[in-house]
């Protein structure tokens, strides 16, 4: 299925959550509480559908057809 | 080039000279921004020159190219960070974003911006007291980037601000402190830390904000911009510190006629 993540069109498969998703785009092994398995911060946020998701929550949030995505990060600025 | 100095705050009441935020010690009142750093080697250089212990950063959207550095960068250095709302126009987009910010950073610390326009980059004082208001009662501690104004200022504290951040001059002009009068006045009735954010252009602009009583200042591209960032940084350092000696040693009074230092009497006499 497709879903839009940070604006462009992005393709997951059909039983995807954001654990899956978040842990494929940042390359990142992550465990069932959202927090990266290689005991590192992993730094990032998602908002899905305009809801910001608490990290403990990815991983029993399904992705659906059309989702919108936005995963962030802190990059300089300020 | 390496400056040493022995600026000492030895003579100052301990107790009363440390900036605490939010129960938070600080070792600086030097508050550094990030943005317009050319390389992230040539930040970090620049970061522990200044000696700052907090840094803002802004959020946006993960690219897999630049993952994580600068979050890191950070960690490495023990340097505390400052999330912005950097970009939002409207206290919806800022409260979301703060929301962002304090999920993928761990900390309930904001620096509300709610800017007008791209233009002047001014704060937008309606939005800005809605966003304040909203992120208080969602448990946030906002670090209020508001306008020169001294009743907007009390506006925010009495809304629940942590800190009120008055801009000296529009952000990224360099043009210093545009309204001392207005700084001195807002630091005089505030009872949460007041912090000179925007316009700072060199050290002597950071020192004047430290003897209006400011308690830090807060400052990226006068640094990052510098032809010599890390030289900079160090010269803010020093500059903060002198500036809050200074405040604290009490200046002497403005005369409109000179005054000479040296007595007149038992001056030798020529024939």
């Amino acid at each position: 299925m497709n879903i839009t993540l940070n604006g462009s069109r992005h393709s997951v498969a059909d039983d995807a959550s954001i654990t899956t998703l978040i842990s494929h785009i940042t390359g990142r092994s992550l465990a069932a509480n959202g927090q990266a398995t290689d005991g590192q911060k992993l730094g990032v946020a998602v908002a899905h559908n305009s809801e910001v998701v608490p990290r403990s929550q990815w991983f029993v949030t399904a992705l659906a057809e059309g989702d919108d995505v936005e995963l962030v990060t802190a990059v300089q600025g300020g | 080039m390496t400056v040493t100095s022995n600026i000492s705050t030895q003579n100052l009441p301990e107790a009363a000279d440390r900036l605490v935020i939010d129960g938070v010690e600080l070792g600086s009142r030097l508050i550094m921004g990030t943005g317009g750093a050319p390389s992230l080697d040539g930040l970090g250089a620049a970061l522990l020159a200044s000696g700052t212990e907090l840094t803002t950063v802004a959020m946006r959207r993960y690219s897999p190219a630049e993952s994580g550095s600068l979050f890191q960068l950070l960690v490495d250095h023990g340097i505390r960070i400052l999330p912005n709302t950097a970009g939002c126009f409207t206290a919806r987009d800022a409260v979301m974003t703060a929301e962002l910010a304090r999920e993928a950073l761990e900390t309930d610390w904001i620096k509300l911006e709610v800017i007008a326009d791209e233009q002047t980059l001014l704060p937008d004082a309606v939005e800005l007291v809605d966003a304040t208001e909203q992120l208080v009662n969602r448990g946030f501690k906002v670090f209020a980037y508001t306008n020169d104004d001294p009743v907007l200022a009390l506006r925010l504290e009495n809304l629940g601000a942590t800190a009120v951040m008055p801009l000296g001059a529009p952000i990224g002009t360099g043009l210093g402190i545009l309204n001392p009068h207005n700084i001195e006045l807002i630091v005089s009735r505030a009872s949460v830390p007041v912090v000179l954010d925007a316009g700072i252009g060199t050290a002597s602009d950071a020192a004047l904000a430290m003897e209006l009583g400011c308690d830090a200042v807060l400052l990226a591209t006068a640094v990052t911009r510098a032809q010599n960032p890390a030289l900079m940084g160090e010269a803010f350092k020093h500059a903060v510190i002198a500036g809050r000696l200074a405040k604290a040693a009490g200046r002497i009074p403005r005369r409109e006629h000179a005054l000479a230092s040296s007595a007149m009497e038992g001056r030798a006499e020529f024939l």
